[in-house]
C-alpha cells in the first residue's frame, strides 16, 4: 500500500501534524527511529525517576477558555481539549544580570512595570519595541530575514536592556548565534512575556501520551523502532522511504521532522542540490533530584536566566561550556494543585557540540563531572545552594542529544537556516519541526499542523 | 436535507472547531468572524469537515460566500439537498 503522507520522527510535530492527517481521512504512518516517542522532547526514567528531555516550561501559556492565541488555536486544530494538556502556570521567572534583575510572570504588567522601574529613560523606547512586536505576523510561512539587533535596536538604547530582552528569547529558541531574526524574536516574545509559561504536572509525557492516543484512535500509525535510511525518489518527487531494515514503505508525500540537513542526507541528492549548513548552537544540562522542595530553601522562582556580564554571549562557546550564563528551572515552582514528589532543579548551560561529540569515551564521565561542577559553583550564585540536598544527578551533553535524536550536533533548535514553507527540492517532501522554524514546545506542534494544513489536506 | 437540518450540521461543526464559542446566541446574518475568533486556519477547517462528513469539494474561490450561518446554508442547500439528515 501506498500512504497518502509518510511522516518522519514522532516528536511533537510529526505526531500533530499527523493527527491532523488521520483526522481528515488520510493515511499516515509516522516512523520513529528510537524506542519512543517524543525526539527533542521526550521523557524517560531513570533510577525510578520520569524526566523529560527537553521540557523547561511549555510558553504562550492560556487560561483555559481563552478563545484566541497560540495555544487555543493548537487545542483547537488538534480537537483536544484544555485538560488535555492540564497546564499549571508559573510562579515568577527573572532575568539576572549585572547590576539588574527582570521579574516576570504570566502577566505582562509585571516586567512593564520592572522596565519602567529600573530602566526608566527606556519606557517610551519599550513601547515603540511592542509596536514593533505586536506588527509581526508569527503564522506566516513567507518570513522576510530582518535582523532582531537592528530592529530592538532602534528601538532600545540602553544595551544591558538589549541584552537582557534577548536572554530568554534566544534560550529558549536561537538556532543562530548572537542574533536572530526579528520574526522569531516577535514569536518568542509573545510566547514567553505576553503569554508565560505553564507545565503538566505529570510533565511532557502527558502531552505525548494524549497525543499519540488521538493519533492512533484516528486511524493513524506508529512505528517504532524504524529508523529511516534514504528516500527513494523519482526525477522531482519522492516515492517511498527505505527502512534501516531494508524494508520500503511507499508514500504519495513525506513530512520529515529529522531536520533539514538530517533529511537531504536521507535523499543523497546529487551535487547540485545546495546541503544546508547544520546548526552550532547546543546544550549541556544537569538534572538534580532533591530530597525537598526546593521553596523549602527559600527559591522560588520558576525559571532564571542568569548572565554574569553585560554582554551576553549566545553562542557556541570555545571551552566545553560556557559558564558565564545558564538557565536555572525548577519544575517544582509552578502552581500545582499537589505539589511534585520531589525537588527537581535543572542547570542548563552553552556547550561545545564538537568538544563532547569528540571525546573519547573514557574520559567523557569524568568531564561531565567536571563541568557540572562548574556550572553548579556558576549558578549557586543567583539561587540558594542546594547540593547538599541532591539525592541524584543525571546529565546530558550534545553527544546525547545526537545519539537519541539524530539531529546533528546536538542541536535542539536545529540548523539556522528555517525552511518556514516547509518545502524542499522535491515537490512532495516538506519539513516540519525544528528546522522549519517554529521552535519550543508549542512552535513544534503548530508546526507540524501548519505545514500539514497547507500542503497536505488539500 | 433542509435548512434548519443544514444549519444543525453547521452548528455542530462549528462546535468541533470552536468549542470555547457560545453558539447560543449566534445571529445569522452577520459574518461568523464578527462574532467569534475565527480565523482563516479554523475557516478552512469547516470547509474539510463538510468534505470529510459529506464529501462535498467546496472550490476556493466559493470560500467567500461562506461568510454567515445564512450565506453559508444558503450556499450548501442545492449540495446537500439530497442528502439525508445525520439526525
Amino acid at each position: 500500500m501506498s500512504y497518502d503522507t509518510v511522516i518522519i520522527g514522532a516528536g511533537l510535530s510529526g505526531l500533530a501534524a499527523g493527527i491532523r492527517l488521520a483526522y481528515f481521512g488520510k493515511s499516515v504512518c509516522v516512523l520513529e527511529r528510537h524506542t519512543t516517542i517524543g525526539g527533542l522532547n521526550s521523557f524517560y526514567r531513570l533510577r525510578n525517576r520520569n524526566h523529560d528531555v527537553g521540557l523547561h516550561a511549555v510558553t504562550n501559556y492560556a487560561a483555559p477558555g481563552t478563545k484566541s492565541g497560540a495555544m487555543s488555536k493548537l487545542l483547537r486544530q488538534l480537537r483536544l481539549r484544555w485538560d488535555d494538556f492540564s497546564l499549571c502556570p508559573q510562579r515568577e521567572s527573572a532575568i539576572v544580570f549585572p547590576g539588574h534583575t527582570l521579574r516576570f510572570r504570566n502577566n505582562f504588567e509585571l516586567l512593564q512595570q520592572q522596565i519602567v522601574d529600573q530602566f526608566p529613560r527606556q519606557a517610551d523606547n519599550f513601547q515603540r519595541l511592542l509596536a514593533c512586536v505586536d506588527a509581526q505576523d508569527e503564522r506566516t510561512l513567507e518570513r522576510k530575514p530582518i535582523s532582531a539587533r537592528e530592529v530592538v535596536g532602534d528601538c532600545i538604547s540602553d544595551p544591558l536592556l538589549v541584552e537582557m530582552l534577548f536572554c530568554p528569547l534566544m534560550f529558549y529558541g536561537s538556532a543562530t548565534p548572537r542574533d536572530m531574526d526579528f520574526t522569531q524574536f516577535a514569536i518568542m516574545f509573545k510566547s514567553i512575556f505576553y503569554e508565560g509559561f505553564g507545565r503538566p504536572l505529570e510533565g511532557i509525557r502527558l502531552i505525548l501520551k494524549k497525543l499519540v492516543r488521538k493519533f492512533k484512535s484516528l486511524g493513524g500509525e506508529l512505528w517504532l523502532r524504524s529508523g529511516v535510511r534514504s528516500i527513494q525518489r523519482e526525477h522531482n518527487r519522492a516515492t517511498a522511504v527505505v527502512l534501516d531494515d531494508g524494508r520500503v514503505v511507499d508514500a504519495q508525500n513525506i513530512l520529515s521532522s529529522a531536520g533539514s540537513v538530517e533529511t537531504m542526507r536521507l535523499c543523497r541528492s546529487d551535487s547540485s542540490v545546495v546541503q544546508p549548513q547544520p546548526g552550532e548552537i547546543s546544550f549541556i544540562e544537569t538534572i538534580f533530584s532533591l530530597d525537598r522542595q526546593p521553596a523549602e530553601l527559600g527559591h522560588h522562582e520558576t525559571i532564571v536566566f542568569y548572565n554574569d556580564s553585560p554582554d551576553f554571549h549566545y553562542e557556541n562557546p570555545r571551552e566545553p561550556a560556557d559558564v558565564r550564563s545558564g538557565i536555572i528551572c525548577t519544575p517544582n515552582n509552578f502552581e500545582y494543585e499537589t505539589p511534585l514528589d520531589e525537588g527537581c532543579i535543572r542547570i542548563t548551560a552553552l556547550a561545545n557540540p564538537d568538544y563532547w561529540l569528540n571525546l573519547p569515551d573514557d574520559e567523557y564521565v569524568a568531564q561531565k563531572k567536571i563541568w557540572r561542577e562548574r556550572i553548579v559553583r556558576s549558578a549557586v550564585r543567583y539561587i540558594p545552594d542546594f547540593r547538599h540536598c541532591t539525592l541524584d544527578v543525571d546529565m546530558f551533553t550534545p553527544r546525547t542529544i545526537k545519539k537519541f535524536t539524530g539531529h546533528l550536533n546536538g542541536c535542539v533548535y536545529g540548523a539556522p537556516h528555517k525552511f518556514v514553507n516547509g518545502r524542499t527540492h522535491l515537490d512532495n517532501l516538506y519539513l516540519c519541526g525544528t528546522d522549519q522554524g517554529f521552535l519550543g514546545i508549542v512552535g513544534a506542534m503548530l508546526s507540524g499542523i501548519s505545514i500539514a494544513n497547507a500542503y497536505l489536506l488539500r | 436535507m433542509n435548512l434548519n437540518q443544514i444549519r444543525q450540521v453547521i452548528l455542530e461543526i462549528l462546535a468541533r472547531i470552536v468549542p470555547d464559542e457560545d453558539l447560543s446566541e449566534l445571529q445569522d446574518k452577520v459574518p461568523f468572524r464578527d462574532q467569534m475568533e475565527l480565523d482563516s486556519m479554523d475557516f478552512l477547517d469547516i470547509v474539510m469537515e463538510l468534505r470529510k462528513l459529506y464529501r462535498i469539494q467546496i472550490p476556493e474561490e466559493d470560500y467567500e460566500q461562506l461568510t454567515s450561518m445564512s450565506s453559508t446554508v444558503g450556499y450548501l442547500t442545492p449540495l446537500l439537498k439530497d442528502v439525508s439528515s445525520p439526525v
